[in-house]
């Protein structure tokens, strides 16, 4: 059994397919990317699977069982964690206090305990605190972890990102376009962090991404899309020498293709 | 009194707020602001056309001191941006809003001070004269109104939609930074709005005076005409103007049919549930961001 | 300037950074204690009027602070907390079972506003609170039988085992009640504050899709922040009753409304310090005012003349002063020149200037 299943996924928004019939598997512990140009539909999928959009036609099941049904606060208690291509953090909290509320998946604590803190609550606190700890060890966020949000430099914010995601605990990670205005160094430290996700905490990972470096460096299966269409599934290397996919990122060559 | 003479004044009321709903939408539109103080400045327009028409060492004719007070209100308008709202440059939207609560408050404090707080009359040439249409009798002030309210309205439109400043004006709502490097003059803009914004509301003052008396205390209209807005909805001008004329009717008949004391909420009743439904109003301008 | 060295994560949690700052704390509660043996009855009374506005400010400063939401029309939530307590005690029931009966009902209406609330934001959200206050003015008129209409109530005597709580038969007495519940709700404040609840309704305030994503339920969060916000201030509303003795529709008319609003301002947005901060202006303003008038009037000769609008125009001057000048409101100040001396000589003028927020349109969410 995959852990994620997109069965003939289709989605429109109004007259316009955003996505046509997509169907693809993720295993467990691989590093799945999707790849294509802009308005491919790739976050369009993302969105389908946190539930903020619902496809017209298709399943998307998680460990077997359809999550159609969910509401989008649901979907991080499966175990699904997402980051978000233009960056959707809490400006104006402090670096930790963002990465506090990853935890809230892992809160056992009621709005009653919460309102007296009880000694659970205290305890409770800690315990969320030490987890954090590590992610922030893991991606050396310490010299921000008491700054706001609001005055952080780019790269930092979409480590900041990642982090957030990495605190829920997930066992899917959805990462959407995490190297996007990123320097060469910092998408260094993101091909090695990737890694160390997949294999020191056994993460899998989902991701949109346009850089093919990083995608041929971390990447187990590669999707191509276009327009909403799936042109190519296979390791990096095929898909991206896969007609189909040259034609829809360079163009078909000048002399009319023969039928 | 007939229906169709319940509609005749509904209508008239309706334009009245209709007008402080547009001075909100124009100011909206353009800064995405609410000014909470539209209302007063109604309020101001109509008691400086008082008195400009009234005062003592200058007593202008009634045709001249409207113009006049259209002016002086325009430059109000244009100076309260430039003086103080202007400062809040690049600070949230709350805090504009709560600025022109604040304003209301001393605009009013100002007037009485100046005026007194005894109900006046603006003498108009237009009041107290009727026309007679086959049995109904409609009052030629509010015949002004409603016609004076559509004209502006027209005109108001037509200006933010094919106007290169009326579109600067909406792009300079819609993003600012951008705006900025297109070359928008955007603090000027935003100037000329409340000017504009100013204007009109002196016009709304002037015509609601023309059917009764004023006093410092009736800017707290603004309050229904806040309901005409948002049930137009807040993007839309012909919106408020619909709105307010909803507004306009619901009091006449809600007092006819539904029992005294539920007829003056009725207004906010209606727009608790706009909000509730509809919350964009009904012409709404309201779009999802894609993350 | 003191360095903290945090040794372990109950550094972050405690409710006092360290010890001075618990010392200067114990001080300030040892001082409020002692009071009424300092002062006059009369400023007694003031004083538990700036204790009552605080509370108040303290459940809106939940809603608008915490969780974003702007109320411009908390005097609904006063008016229901006020009434459902003098309407109980007058059956007979005791006060100690009203006043939390009180607070409930309110956070109970509160919730049940939420509903219809959560898809609304900013002005819209604002506009509809606005409506609140305008209809339930309308509704205590129209309920005449239960509430009195527009003769109003008397809010009867406090009696809690035995002993009478009047205002003025026992000052003291009524003073130590209302600033019992004061420093329990500011606790209740502080704890949620730094529990899973504060972040989740921070988390809320800054982006609704993100709270989704990270498992915030947002309608229950919503909900909640309605809850607690509208119960904190139907407690103010019951013990403002006490404190004005007779009340009616006007007690909480529009002006006081935007009244607790601006308050918060002042006081500063978001901070605990900030409403007791707003609620001393607001508390002492009309003592203020009269006096500067009086002193005008002996001065230029002219008598003092009572023009009314004049408290409110005062009020909204210096409301728009802080605005221009310190939009972090006076907690804000205190919190600058606080750190200019911690930090002295090192100070940097430019420390604490906002990040300029370009205008992009809230009509695309």
């Amino acid at each position: 059994m995959s852990l994620l299943e997109l069965d003939h996924v289709t989605l429109r928004f109004g007259g316009l397919v955003a996505v046509n019939d997509v169907s693809f598997s993720v295993e467990e512990g691989e590093v799945f990317a999707l790849v294509g140009p802009n308005g491919a539909g790739k976050s369009t999928l993302f969105n389908m699977i946190s539930r903020f959009y619902t496809p017209a036609a298709g399943d998307i099941r998680f460990q077997g069982k359809s999550i159609l049904g969910l509401p989008p606060s649901q979907i991080a208690y499966l175990g699904i964690a997402r980051t978000f291509q233009n960056i959707e953090l809490f400006e104006h909290s402090t670096v930790l206090q963002n990465l506090l509320v990853g935890r809230r998946r892992h809160v056992r604590s009621n709005l009653a305990s919460d309102l007296f803190f009880t000694p659970f609550v205290r305890n409770e606190e800690i315990r969320h605190r030490e987890a954090v700890e590590k992610v922030i060890d893991f991606l050396e966020l310490q010299a921000y972890r008491d700054k706001l949000v609001a005055g952080l430099p780019y790269g930092v914010r979409k480590v900041v990102e990642l982090a957030r995601a990495l605190a829920t605990e997930p066992k899917l990670l959805l990462l959407d376009e995490p190297a996007s205005g990123l320097s060469v160094e910092e998408t260094q430290d993101l091909t090695y962090w990737i890694e160390d996700i997949r294999k020191l905490m056994g993460i899998t990972v989902l991701m949109v991404e346009h850089d093919m470096k990083l995608v041929a460096a971390v990447s187990d299966r590669v999707l191509a899309l276009a327009d909403g269409k799936m042109l190519a599934l296979g390791p990096p290397r095929e898909v991206q020498s896969h007609p189909a996919v040259v034609a829809a990122y360079i163009g078909q060559p000048a002399e009319a293709v023969t039928s | 009194m007939s229906s169709l003479q319940l509609i005749v004044s509904g209508l008239a009321n309706g334009c009245v707020y209709g007008l402080i709903a547009l001075g909100f939408v124009l100011i909206y539109k353009a800064t995405e602001a609410v000014n909470f103080a539209q209302g007063d400045f109604m309020m101001l327009g109509a008691f400086v056309a008082l008195g400009l028409t009234t005062g003592q060492s200058l007593a202008l004719p009634f045709w001249v001191a409207v113009p006049v007070a259209i002016v002086i209100m325009f430059v109000l308008g244009y100076l309260l941006d430039v003086v103080i709202i202007r400062q809040l440059f690049g600070q949230s939207q709350t805090t504009v809003v709560i600025l022109t609560i604040a304003l209301g408050f001393i605009i009013r404090f100002v007037a009485g001070a100046i005026w007194g707080h005894e109900p006046q009359t603006l003498p108009t040439p237009f009041a107290g004269q009727n026309l007679r249409f086959g049995g109904i009798v409609i009052g030629v002030d509010e015949l002004m109104v409603i016609v004076t309210t559509l004209i502006l309205t027209l005109v108001l439109y037509l200006f933010f939609n094919r106007t290169k400043l009326g579109v600067a004006m909406q792009a300079a709502s819609q993003n600012q930074l951008a705006a900025y490097y297109m070359g928008i003059p955007v603090k000027r803009v935003q100037s000329m709005i409340w000017g504009v914004a100013g204007a009109v509301a002196a016009v709304a003052g002037i015509l609601f005076a023309s059917k009764g008396s004023i006093d410092p205390g009736m800017g707290l209209l603004g309050i229904k005409a806040f309901a005409a807005a948002v049930i137009g909805g807040f993007g839309s001008l012909p919106g408020a103007l619909l709105g307010g004329i909803l507004v306009g009717l619901i009091e006449p008949f809600s007092s006819r049919y539904v029992a005294a004391g539920y007829s003056q909420i009725a207004p906010y009743v209606l727009m608790l549930l706009v909000l509730i439904f509809r919350p964009h109003g009904l012409f709404a301008q309201v779009y999802s961001k894609k993350v | 300037m003191r360095t903290v060295f945090k040794t372990s994560y109950d550094a972050d949690i405690r409710l006092f950074k360290h010890g001075a700052q618990a010392f200067w704390y114990g001080l300030l509660l040892l001082a409020v204690v002692a009071l009424p043996w300092l002062i006059s009855d009369y400023m007694i009374g003031e004083a538990v009027n700036v204790l009552i506005w605080a509370l108040a400010g303290l459940g809106l400063m939940v809603l608008t602070g915490q969780a974003g939401q702007a109320s411009l029309g908390h005097t609904a939530f006063l008016a229901v907390g006020c009434y459902t307590n003098a309407i109980l005690q007058l059956k007979g029931v005791p006060f100690l079972v009203s006043f939390p009966v009180a607070g409930l009902l309110a956070g109970i209406v509160g919730v049940i506003v939420a509903i219809p609330a959560l898809r609304l934001h900013g002005i819209y959200l604002a506009i509809f609170t606005l409506a609140l206050a305008v209809l339930v003015e309308d509704i205590i008129v129209l309920a005449a039988p239960l509430t009195g209409g527009i003769s109003g109530l008397n809010a009867p005597t406090i009696k809690i085992l035995g002993a009478e709580i009047d205002r003025y038969g026992a000052p003291k007495l009524f003073y130590y009640l209302v600033l019992a519940v004061v420093v329990a709700v500011t606790l209740l404040y502080r704890n949620m504050l730094r529990s899973p609840l504060g972040r989740s309704f921070a988390a809320v305030r800054d982006s609704e899709i993100s709270a989704q994503a990270m498992g915030v339920d947002l309608a229950r969060t919503k909900a909640a922040a309605f809850g607690i916000s509208c119960a904190i201030t139907g407690l103010a509303g019951a013990l403002m009753g006490h404190f004005a003795g007779t009340f009616n529709h006007e007690t909480f008319n529009l002006a006081i409304a935007i009244q607790l609003l601006l308050m918060i301002v002042i006081g500063g947005l978001g901070s605990i310090h900030g409403a007791f901060l707003g609620a001393i202006v607001v508390g002492f303003m009309p003592t203020m005012i009269a006096f500067l008038r009086d002193y005008v009037g002996k001065v230029t000769g002219t008598g003092s003349i009572a023009i009314p609008g004049l408290e409110a125009a005062v009020f909204a001057a210096i409301l728009i002063g802080f605005i221009l000048l310190e939009p972090m409101g006076m907690y804000g100040r205190w919190f600058k020149i606080r750190t200019y001396f911690e930090l002295f000589p090192f100070y940097r003028r430019d420390m604490f200037k906002r990040q300029k927020s370009y205008l992009k349109t809230e009509r695309m969410r």
